[in-house]
């Protein structure tokens, strides 16, 4: 029998623990000088918040401009600056970290049997350059901006622009290390602290999609590293590599720059596939349908994820032949994710299906991101993509995958999560309520932009041609909807640190390791060392253990 | 509906009316792209839906009320190969469909229209082979092959345009080129899609697309009476190139008739074919492509001569095969010193370049 401490069904008269990793210590810099990875977790967690609101406000921006077809809200220089900080912003201090950095942290150690990351001091680095980079990124928002788009396109990044490059790629260079750290400490923790007999194929799905996403991590961020520094040489000592005029090839950089940030797509998504693996499982009550499959489609989409970059460079004169192969490989990097949608429909097959909020978002990132997913064959199809490219049908489509799917899935994560790592439970009607409003306000704002991008409106655009403005008004004022979406949960999740209902220990009845210990964990996270002798989402053995507690308390 | 805000009211009119999926069809690529287009909306439409059906019916007949314990089901291989193997083969389909189309619109004619079209920072500017220039706007004939030879002036740019269903990047430093037949006469939008810097919303122009006739009257009225060639030997004459490619035994510089489209033995082993991209390079960068039997003497013209400049330079050099042409070529080096006398050596001589020069021996 395991030693793990199994939850009594009745939560009523549970009382949140005295002595858990909250309480454990007081004061600021109990917290800032931590090594616990749930402490860490819960840095990230507010400093992530605050940036997502940051790239929201400049998001918000961007759709008020768009509004009219003229550009009358800001200078058209603004709104250069206003998207590439958006995209910055987003994507290096918000999505790239988002579910590994805050869920990951906190649960990996919980949900493999460890107290702590291998390295916990390095986790608490990893913070630190994190938020290096970022306050230097808000810096040099806050002192001009810059206007080069997200993407730092050379030679207009190297030659043409004069504002804060060389600041903000430092800022996601300092970033990038923040994210290899993290990927080293995963990857080094799930090898090396496993509980006796948490064999690999007893791993939850959650573990196994941060495995395949910290591989990504470790190996492809140095590349942007390199691409940022040859960057930084170019435009300050000129050595040459990507200018033209001195014998440099300037799509060299789209190379580099893509065979991250291809892969980087996959270290942002990756981990919320992890998610919805383990709330399609819990509300459902059952075992994720092809376990084997769902493990090995994540890596497989890792292994793919590093051969198909060239195909953001379709119509950059790179050769015809490169482009067949490109193109090829991305069809098969499609399929790991069809896999995976079907593999999770099917988990819901003879289960016993509850809807509580973090299953509303999860049905959410399904829809969503299988619409995503297919409009990405759209573009890996060579033919097509010359249309569809640089338009805004790229923009929606990466919003579905990137918004539509991970910020899906970091919502349904933190509430599916909450409980444990506050110790209380977040209100469910209006959480239930926020989960549909984001889910409308998403379609509204994104969906249109298919239908703009097909009609061929350019994206990066501060004005536009009049017969785009209706649909660009759908989008906007989708965008409104969806920033209440967003709002609801900051406000009552805050709400339920205090008033929230007490969790007690397993409030969703779920099978992972992380749910017999207490709520919040204790820094050592098990009292016991836990011993796995079942496979995971076995609800059978939930259940066995319930009835042995009921017996041994009665 | 009065009780509607009329601006809202407005727009609901304007849209119903204004309602479009695609952009107009005024290409000969673009209904088959569209139906490669309809094709994949077809197969998302009927995935998502599966996908949808399958969680909502899930949903209702396995909900907690009406399913209160769940059966455990560990996997089926026959599921899970059956929807690896059907949207595997369905991507394929769409790859290979998406490969023809590309190779199509990548691969021009033969006898295609070139017409040369240099981006910079915001602007477009075409250059037509008969001379007419043009800036943020292209006139083409319906029914003809048109190839755009592109090529950037400053940062990456994109020639978009929408109702063609084509797109290419122009980039600094090489040509790339892209093709399109028209079929119907009308104006149609031109957008630069790859972002460029401050004014990369206002790189937009007009596609004016004209019936044959009316194309040759625009031709005719926008002419500066000189062709894209006749500047480009204007240029040749001015940068003195022809003190050393002048054809003679003891030239300096290789002749350059015929030379488009020949192979030509490179001094540091190898072949290169002598296309756009490769004459381009030897104006501006020669000492890395010097022809077999010539020492790298040439100094660089980065710099000095603008890209239409070079284009205008390609061409002159691109139609230097003709008896007229060498003739041009004779008359221009009538002003070094010393070749007295060889432009009748060469209106006599139709025998070709190359026999022509060799009558000439310094006095």
């Amino acid at each position: 029998m395991s030693a793990t401490i199994v939850s009594l069904p009745d939560q009523s008269s549970a009382r949140i623990p005295k002595v858990n990793y909250i309480t454990k210590e007081n004061g600021i810099l109990s917290w800032l000088l931590t090594g616990d990875h749930k402490r860490i977790a819960i840095l990230y967690l507010i400093s992530l918040s605050f940036f997502f609101f940051i790239g929201g406000a400049l998001a918000g921006l961007i759709r008020l401009e768009l509004l009219t077809p003229q550009t009358d809200l800001m200078a058209t220089d603004t709104y250069n600056k206003v998207f590439t900080m958006h995209g910055v912003i987003m994507i290096f201090f918000f999505l790239v970290p988002s579910v590994p950095a805050t869920l990951g942290n906190f649960l990996i150690p919980l949900m493999i049997g460890a107290k702590d990351l291998a390295l916990p001091k390095i986790n608490l680095l990893s913070w630190y350059l994190y938020m290096a980079g970022g306050i230097l990124a808000i810096y040099t928002m806050a002192t001009g901006g810059v206007d080069t788009g997200w993407t730092f396109t050379t030679p207009l990044s190297t030659h043409y622009v004069n504002t804060n490059v060389l600041t903000t790629g430092l800022a996601a260079f300092i970033a990038g290390f923040s994210s290899i750290f993290t990927g080293l400490n995963f990857i080094v923790t799930i090898h090396k602290m496993r509980a006796p007999g948490m064999t690999w194929f007893r791993l939850p799905l959650f573990v196994w999609a941060h495995y395949a996403a910290s591989i990504l991590m470790v190996l492809a961020t140095p590349v942007v590293a390199i691409a940022i520094v040859l960057i930084a040489l170019e435009r300050t000592i000129g050595i040459g590599v990507f200018d033209p005029t001195k014998g440099g090839d300037p799509l060299l950089f789209q190379h580099l720059f893509w065979f991250y940030s291809h892969p980087a797509v996959y270290i942002m998504i990756l981990p919320g596939m992890g998610v919805i693996s383990e709330t399609i499982s819990t509300f459902s009550r059952k075992r994720v349908f092809g376990y084997t499959a769902v493990a090995f489609s994540s890596v497989a989409i890792a292994i793919f994820g590093f051969f198909v970059w060239a195909h953001h460079m379709f119509i950059m004169g790179i050769s015809n032949y490169a482009v067949l192969v490109f193109s090829l490989l991305t069809m098969l990097v499609a399929v790991p994710s069809a896999i995976k949608i079907f593999n999770w429909t099917f988990t819901l097959y003879k289960g016993s299906i509850t809807f509580e909020t973090p299953m509303l978002y999860t049905f959410g990132f399904m829809g969503l991101f299988t619409i995503g997913g297919l409009t990405g064959v759209f573009l890996g199809t060579s033919g097509t993509d010359i249309h569809l490219t640089e338009t805004y049908f790229i923009v929606a489509h990466f919003h579905f995958v990137m918004v539509g799917g991970m910020l899906m899935a970091f919502l349904a994560g933190i509430h599916f999560w909450w409980p444990k790592m506050t110790g209380r439970m977040y209100p469910e009607k209006i959480s239930q309520l926020a989960a549909v409003i984001t889910f409308i306000g998403f379609n509204f704002t994104f969906f249109p932009q298919f239908i703009l991008g097909t009609l061929g409106m350019p994206r990066r655009y501060a004005s536009y041609p009049p017969e785009f403005q209706i649909l660009n008004v759908f989008s906007t004022a989708g965008a409104t909807i969806l920033g209440v979406g967003y709002l609801l949960p900051v406000l009552y999740l805050t709400w339920s640190l205090k008033y929230g209902a007490i969790a007690g220990n397993n409030p969703w009845q779920a099978t992972g390791l992380e749910w017999q210990t207490q709520s919040p964990p204790l820094t050592e996270n098990f009292v016991v060392m836990p011993i796995m002798d079942h496979e995971a989402y076995d609800y059978e053995w939930l259940e066995r253990q319930k009835e042995i507690e009921v017996t041994h308390a009665g | 509906m009065d009780h509607i805000s009329p601006v809202i009211w407005q727009f609901l009119v304007k849209w119903m009316t204004n309602f479009a999926l695609f952009p107009p069809e005024a290409s000969t690529i673009a209904p088959q792209m569209d139906a490669l287009l309809f094709f994949m909306v077809l197969v998302s439409l009927i995935g998502l839906t599966i996908v949808i059906l399958l969680v909502t019916s899930f949903s209702i007949l396995y909900s907690k009320e009406r399913h209160p314990v769940a059966v455990q089901v560990e996997g089926s291989t026959l599921l899970e190969a059956t929807w690896t193997i059907i949207p595997l083969g369905l991507f394929l389909v769409m790859f290979v469909w998406g490969a023809l189309i590309y190779f199509r619109v990548f691969t021009p004619p033969a006898n295609a229209m070139n017409i040369y079209v240099v981006g910079k920072q915001w602007m477009w500017k075409a250059e037509h082979p008969g001379g007419q220039h043009e800036i943020n706007s292209l006139h083409v004939p319906t029914g003809r092959a048109v190839q755009l030879t592109l090529i950037s002036q400053d940062v990456f740019h994109s020639f978009s345009i929408p109702a063609f269903r084509v797109k290419r990047e122009a980039i600094p430093g090489r040509y790339t080129t892209v093709w399109f037949e028209p079929t119907v006469p009308g104006t149609y939008h031109l957008f630069c899609t790859q972002y460029c810097g401050t004014n990369h919303s206002q790189m937009i122009g007009d596609i004016v697309v004209m019936t044959p006739e009316g194309y040759k009257q625009w031709l005719a009225e926008s002419t500066s009476g000189m062709s894209l060639a006749q500047n480009g030997e204007r240029l040749f004459a001015s940068l003195s190139c022809a003190a050393c490619h002048n054809a003679r035994p003891d030239a300096r510089g290789p002749s350059l008739a015929n030379v488009y489209g020949a192979k030509l033995p490179l001094s540091s082993g190898g072949t290169v074919t002598a296309d756009e991209a490769y004459l381009r390079e030897s104006i501006l960068n020669p000492s890395q492509h010097v022809t077999q039997g010539y020492v790298p003497i040439m100094p660089t013209y980065q710099g000095q001569i603008s890209e239409e400049g070079v284009i205008a330079l390609v061409e002159y050099i691109k139609n230097l095969n003709s008896d007229y042409r060498i003739q041009q070529t004779l008359n221009t080096t009538d002003m070094l010193p010393g070749s007295e006398g060889k432009a009748a050596t060469a209106a006599a001589g139709s025998a070709g370049q190359k026999s022509a020069p060799q009558g000439m021996v310094k006095p």
